[in-house]
């Protein structure tokens, strides 16, 4: 499997809590429970998931700004050095979810875009003009931007320097957290096409986490569903939200607001998440789900084939 | 920088203390080349002349020497030994700050310990103890009130460094491959440095202060060498005798001290990014009302009804004119959506009904609110302040920021209840109970004392939605109330919310960006661009047959669950500032049908019966 842009193996993280001065530290936070997937070159694989699921520690480590409690990331084959962003510069790149917080009030645009080209390939700087201009010209920037500094731009021009900013890196892999979720709609269908156009015309391969179920199926081939740390489903982009497995899938997908269709509370049982510092056993989900028996508070379910491609965690998934 | 200094130069004060500390600044700079009799040479035969005697203008001293020339070389110093220790302690205290607060853990930890030590101090004895131990020279008097001064710089730098050091720019300049030491120097520092330099210039003063101090008691300069502090102390024993030997050093440090402080409040101000918007006073109570043409007499239609309704924000010499003539209504029982991008003026139309747009720079300049058969834009804060939270109440955005966080829920309630109402307090609390029962929190009592943040999002809705029911208002403008929440969660609320005003007969005024929202709440909805309605009417209608090309082309770029993968339509180019509108329609420049008419003259909102569209190329007939 040499086509192979990602592979994730049992890739986990906990946050450890302060210890008490007399007793045994607590066992800290599980944000992400082991997890494991591959995402073949070219493909656009969506993270769905509400606050709290862990999409941002799971893209953090992913991008080695966070070092992973257990499991490996390997990239096209090469293993990057765990938590050192410098090796996975090259290989992976995050575009941040508020574009202009991500860049540097105190520096031109210039200086922003010379900032990978020099570190990660020491580039000379007429290289670096050629180059930068190639990006600006594919991303639809004028070159009069890049003396200008970030406050200047507004959220949907500042997002394309930030997609700029990770393409200058030439990187196999885009992590996109929430590229769109701070921009107007209107231009946040403009940054989707861009998106779409630049993995065309460059073979890259995105990660796209989002809140908005919607904006995920448009533009995901795949689509991972995520709860309390853990993968709840997965499955293609065109079935998930049509035919979901999962309760929680079900949950999602009727909650999200659609025009034509009725105002309905889909659930009226207790919304809270579970305890992150004291997890239940069994399925997480299970306090919440109309569906769950016994089994589901004593067993963890495993991520289970199911159908065609469509891989869920449920003891009771739903049948078509 | 021009306008740094103009801001500078409008506090008189500020203005005052920068004159004063440049003259001493020259002067002392001057000093080596004025015509000044030897600052040392004594001459006992003329001690303690008194000033404006010949030859010494200022007078004399105890062995006779000059006092003015004493004063000028004296001053040179004492300003060169403070500067320089301001220099090395904000070197040194801003280092220290921002290794601590970059690398946190147990670095920080380890440094800030250190520095807390350092602070236990007082500060006079450390700096007593440090002389004591170096000896006493003027040299090591510099480092002692530098060294007492590093903890001061060290916390300040870190705290700033601590939230830049968790912002997205630090994590991108990582990830383009920039080591821990590049980071330091090229990402945080420049932007510590502009609260380095006003640290600096508020402590400058202080540390001369304190190295005259240490003069003073002879642990700085050494006889004969003269600074401001040692003159003072040799001066000490003819206070009586001769009191123009203390008073003329005496004038000079308070001279300097006073203007350097002056001066670096000024600085202080003048680069508060608050300040740079011109409202140098805080907000008034209630938005200015300053309109130029009569409003208008129209009567009153439904519950709330605003007519020609105009907000602009006047910020220096541009005007930003957010709302430009809205007139909507809202039937009782009705929820009306309010539906527009950011920068639309879709919320600032929302605060302005009760007078809460931030004044200055906010002014309603035309038009009128009718509630109740009365004008709210002319009624006087006492009457809008009654009906605030009573008659027409609010929900906005992040519950977590209206809320107070240091008050229980239950408390806050009370205090919305019975700041309207004379009812006791246990009956406020009842009715509080109801309403959380109302809104459908669990445990209802127990919640009454919890603490904003111990509720999820969700929550913290629910009770900003229990708070705005707490009078049995008749008009609630919810502003984007669901935005913040996650889609399970979004889903209740927006059910709670179509149930209240079912049951109740509450108008909603609904504001969002999100059309499946409005399909899925709303009964009408108003379309906004630019600060005014392009078009309005029944949703299903707008939603089925969009009129004006704006929404239509709105309405397609939101992608809906189940159409699977897709290109998306968008819209080119971005919306308008509204401080230098194109005259005629707005949208014109973004639009596929525009012709050269769109951009001619004014474009009236025109259709019959609900349906409304302010278009000359519509795409659906509004008959």
């Amino acid at each position: 499997m040499s086509d192979l842009a990602l592979k994730v193996t049992d890739l986990s993280k906990t946050f450890p809590l302060a210890k008490p001065l007399f007793r045994a530290a607590p066992p800290g936070v599980r944000a992400v429970r082991p997890m494991s997937f591959d995402v073949p070159k070219g493909e656009t694989l969506g993270i769905v998931g509400e606050s709290g699921c862990g999409k941002s520690t799971l893209a953090r480590m992913l991008v080695g700004l966070l070092t992973p409690t257990t499991g490996h990331i390997q990239i096209a084959g090469a293993k990057p050095d765990l938590g050192d962003p410098a090796a996975f510069g090259k290989l992976i790149q995050y575009v941040f979810q508020d574009p202009i917080s991500s860049l540097n009030p105190r520096k031109t645009i210039r200086q922003i875009m010379e900032a990978p080209l020099r570190q990660l390939y020491g580039m000379a700087r007429a290289e670096r003009d050629t180059r930068i201009a190639q990006i600006f010209d594919s991303v639809n920037l004028r070159e009069e931007f890049l003396d200008r500094y970030p406050h200047e731009f507004s959220g949907g021009q500042a997002q394309r320097i930030g997609i700029a900013r990770a393409l200058a890196a030439a990187p196999e892999i885009i992590v996109l957290d929430e590229p769109v979720s701070a921009l107007d709609v209107s231009v946040q269908a403009q940054v989707l096409n861009l998106l779409a156009d630049l993995r065309r015309e460059f073979g890259l391969t995105y990660l796209f986490i989002s809140h908005d179920l919607a904006v995920v199926e448009a533009v995901s081939d795949r689509v991972v569903v995520l709860y309390f740390g853990a993968v709840v489903e997965i499955g293609r982009a065109e079935t998930i939200f049509n035919a979901p497995k999962h309760p929680y899938t079900k949950l999602l997908a009727d909650s999200a607001p659609v025009v034509g269709r009725p105002l309905t509370a889909p659930e009226q049982k207790g919304t809270e998440l579970p305890d992150p510092l004291n997890p239940p056993p069994g399925c997480a989900f299970a306090g919440r789900c109309p569906r769950a028996t016994d089994i589901c508070r004593r067993d963890d379910p495993a991520l289970t084939l199911m159908g065609d491609d469509q891989f869920a965690a449920c003891h009771h998934p739903i049948e078509d | 920088m021009t306008a740094f200094l103009k801001l500078l130069f409008r506090n008189r004060l500020a203005a005052m203390g920068a004159v004063v500390i440049a003259s001493i600044l020259v002067l002392a700079i001057l000093t080596p080349l004025l015509p000044l009799p030897e600052p040392n040479v004594t001459n006992t035969a003329d001690r303690f002349q008194r000033p404006f005697t010949e030859g010494h203008l200022l007078g004399t001293d105890h062995l006779g020497r000059d006092l003015l020339s004493r004063l000028l070389w004296g001053t040179r110093l004492s300003l060169a030994v403070g500067i320089a220790a301001a220099f090395v302690a904000a070197t040194i205290g801003s280092a220290i700050g921002i290794i601590a607060g970059y690398y946190g853990g147990r670095t920080d930890n380890l440094i800030m310990r250190g520095v807390d030590m350092l602070m236990a101090f007082p500060y006079i004895l450390l700096a007593l103890a440090i002389v004591a131990a170096l000896g006493p020279g003027l040299l090591n008097a510099l480092i002692a009130v530098a060294a007492v001064n590093i903890p001061f710089f060290a916390r300040n730098i870190r705290g700033i460094t601590v939230s830049l050091a968790g912002r997205e720019f630090v994590d991108a300049a990582r990830l383009a491959g920039k080591g821990h030491a590049s980071i330091i120097l090229t990402e945080v520092l420049p932007n510590v440095l502009p609260v380095i330099v006003i640290a600096m210039s508020t402590t400058v003063g202080w540390m001369i202060l304190e190295t005259a101090g240490l003069s003073f008691l002879g642990l700085g300069s050494q006889p004969p060498q003269a600074d401001l502090g040692s003159m003072l102390g040799e001066a000490r024993a003819a206070l009586i005798t001769a009191p123009h030997t203390s008073v003329v050093p005496g004038i000079m440090i308070f001279l300097i001290v006073m203007s350097v402080n002056l001066l670096g409040d000024g600085v202080r101000d003048a680069l508060d990014p608050r300040l740079k918007s011109g409202a140098l006073s805080r907000p008034r109570a209630i938005t200015q009302v300053d309109r130029t043409s009569p409003a208008p007499a129209t009567p009153q239609k439904g519950v709330l009804d605003l007519q020609e309704l105009e907000t602009q924000f006047h910020v220096g010499p541009r005007v930003y004119r957010a709302v430009g003539g809205v007139s909507l209504h809202v039937e009782p029982g009705e929820c009306l959506g309010v539906i527009g991008e950011s920068g639309s003026g879709k919320s600032v139309t929302a605060l302005s009904v009760m007078g809460l747009v931030a004044s200055p720079p906010g002014v309603i300049t035309g038009g009128a609110v009718k509630f109740g058969g009365e004008d709210l834009l002319g009624a006087s804060y006492e009457s809008l302040r009654r009906k605030r939270g009573d008659k027409v109440a609010y929900i906005f955005q992040d519950p977590l920021a209206t809320l107070h966080p240091l008050y229980k829920v239950g408390d806050q309630m009370i205090e919305a209840i019975q700041s309207h109402h004379k009812v006791s307090k246990s009956k406020a609390r009842a009715r509080a109970l109801e309403l959380f029962e109302a809104v459908r929190i669990p445990n209802p009592t127990s919640r009454l004392d919890n603490y904003p943040h111990e509720m999820s999002g969700g929550m913290r809705q629910r009770v900003g939605i229990a708070m705005a029911m707490v009078n049995d208002p008749e008009v609630i403008i919810a502003d984007e109330p669901t935005t913040a929440l996650d889609v399970t969660v979004q889903a209740q609320i927006l059910a709670l919310l179509d149930d209240l005003r079912r049951e109740r007969g509450l108008a909603i005024v609904f504001i969002t960006h999100d059309f499946g929202v409005v399909a899925q709440l709303c009964d009408r909805i108003a379309v906004m661009y630019a600060g005014r309605i392009v078009e309005e009417g029944p949703t299903a209608a707008v939603l089925d047959a969009p009129a004006h090309p704006y929404t239509a082309r709105l309405i397609a770029c939101v992608p809906e669950l189940g159409g699977g993968r897709r290109r998306l339509e968008a819209i080119p180019g971005l919306p308008p500032v509204v401080d230098n509108l194109p005259e005629g329609c707005a949208f014109a420049p973004r639009c596929a049908k525009a012709t050269p008419d769109c951009q001619r003259g004014e474009i009236a909102l025109e259709g019959a019966g609900a349906r409304a569209v302010r278009c000359i190329h519509p795409e659906e007939a509004v008959a």
